[in-house]
């Protein structure tokens, strides 16, 4: 047995208890449930169906945002038409958050949930509801 | 193979290596030289004695500021402006003389990004946040902007600004048709290229009471600006720079 063989015993609990501290902390606490973003959509045409299908959104959403502020940005193009003939500005402010008009209950509840934080909300003005309970800033 | 036939070679191999470089200066030459009078080119026409009689009028500005979401700072060094007023000594210093009209040297002149054929911000913008579309437009990407501001050394027009501050504190309303800025980004005239497409013209000259402001296309012989830049005379700023500028002054 080496001479510091307690020591080593003692210094390995204590990292092991750090390392997976938080671990510990999260069973104690309890995790908060994951909460499905609630799709409530505003009243405009063809709102019961999104720009894409609902699949493709859910895991790509981000892409098509990349994508149509490229070609809206760079290209100049804006109009967009759905496949089934549905047509759009592409704009994430007043195509996206017009028709998903509860932020904090749909974008901002799933983010949260999965730790993402899109910082297009620095510019962009979104739908977060203000004091006043109106949705939109104007 | 011996070793004088692969030295011959290899020298016939080095050889295609200096016709590549000649080769594409031929292809070069085959691409059509476009014109860009051959295509849409935006300019726009400023009636100088039309603005000045309009004394204090500054309903462009407010219309432009509005459209954009365009702070209003409290302190002049951090100001944003995409479309202001300055001293006609300030905008063309080196074509003024003591002997012109009193009213045309004390008047101020509107001035905006002047959507250089040179521009020499595009030249030094490391991220290609700014660059010309082939209309002439010089454009912003806001995504692209790092903040490093040389295109506001680039410019000598003073036509960009910087957001040395959250610009949403400084908006009593912002709205949804343009998004704001934030801290740390350049920003500037973009000719209101989102109502070109929608077949809007510029806020500033719709809004004009006085018709003093006229936006078209130098690629249309028949254009109004056309019109004007043929039967008056016009200056530009800083001519001498060479930017070649495609905002004008009828003085
Ligand atoms: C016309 C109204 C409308 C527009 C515009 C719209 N959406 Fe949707 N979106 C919906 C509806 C309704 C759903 C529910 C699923 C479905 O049936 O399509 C949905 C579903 C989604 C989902 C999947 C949510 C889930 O958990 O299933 C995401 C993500 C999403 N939208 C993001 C966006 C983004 C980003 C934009 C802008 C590029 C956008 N939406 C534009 C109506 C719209
Ligand atoms: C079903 C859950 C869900 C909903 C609803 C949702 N998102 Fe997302 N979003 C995600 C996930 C997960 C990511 C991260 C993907 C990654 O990191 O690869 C993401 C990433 C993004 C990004 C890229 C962020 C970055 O930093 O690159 C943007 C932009 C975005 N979402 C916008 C929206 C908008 C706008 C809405 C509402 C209209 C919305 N999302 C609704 C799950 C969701
Ligand atoms: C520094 C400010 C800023 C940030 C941050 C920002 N944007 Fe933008 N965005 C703008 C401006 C300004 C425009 C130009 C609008 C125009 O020309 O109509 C724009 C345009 C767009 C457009 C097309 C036009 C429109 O009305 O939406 C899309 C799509 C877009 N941005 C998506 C995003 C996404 C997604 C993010 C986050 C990942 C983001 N932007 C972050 C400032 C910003």
């Amino acid at each position: 047995m080496p001479p510091d063989f307690r020591k080593i015993v003692f210094g390995l609990v204590i990292f092991l208890i750090l390392v997976t501290l938080p671990l510990w902390t999260n069973l104690l606490r309890g995790t908060a449930p994951l909460e499905d973003p609630e799709i409530s959509t505003r009243d405009v045409p063809g709102k019961d169906r999104c720009v894409r299908e609902a699949e493709y959104m859910k895991a790509n959403h981000m892409d098509l945002l990349n994508e149509w502020r490229e070609t809206v940005v760079r290209d100049g193009e804006r109009g967009f038409v759905t496949v089934d003939g549905r047509h759009f500005d592409r704009s994430l402010d007043r195509t996206c958050m017009d028709c998903h008009n509860k932020q904090e209950v749909f974008c901002d509840r799933c983010h949260n949930a999965l730790a993402v934080s899109p910082y297009c909300w620095d510019c962009h003005i979104g739908a977060r509801e203000t004091k006043d309970g109106s949705t939109a800033l104007r | 193979m011996d070793r004088r036939l692969f030295v011959k070679l290899t020298g016939l191999g080095a050889l295609g290596l200096a016709a590549r470089p000649a080769l594409d200066l031929f292809a070069a030459a085959e691409i059509p030289a476009h014109s860009p009078l051959a295509q849409r080119r935006w300019a726009m026409v400023m009636d100088l004695r039309k603005c000045q009689e309009a004394g204090d009028c500054e309903v462009c500005i407010a219309a432009c500021h509005q459209a954009h979401n365009v702070p209003k700072m409290d302190r002049p060094d951090e100001e944003i402006k995409w479309v202001w007023k300055e001293s006609f000594h300030h905008t063309f210093h080196d074509q003024e003389h003591p002997y012109l009209d009193e009213q045309l040297r004390h008047g101020p002149v509107l001035v905006t990004c002047n959507h250089c054929e040179n521009p020499p911000c595009v030249r030094v913008c490391p991220t290609q946040a700014t660059w010309k579309r082939d209309d002439g437009i010089v454009m912003m990407d806001w995504h692209r902007c790092i903040g490093c501001r040389y295109c506001i050394v680039g410019c000598p027009y003073g036509s960009r600004s910087f957001n040395w501050q959250d610009p949403r504190k400084h908006l009593a309303e912002p709205h949804k048709d343009f998004p704001t800025r934030t801290k740390g980004v350049v920003e500037k005239c973009t000719l209101c290229e989102e109502r070109l497409t929608r077949n809007q013209l510029p806020a500033c000259v719709e809004a004009c009471p006085a018709g003093a402001l006229v936006f078209g296309d130098l690629g249309d012989p028949d254009s109004p600006v056309r019109e004007l830049l043929k039967s008056r005379y016009t200056l530009r700023r800083k001519p001498n720079l060479g930017t070649q500028p495609q905002v004008y002054y009828i003085v």
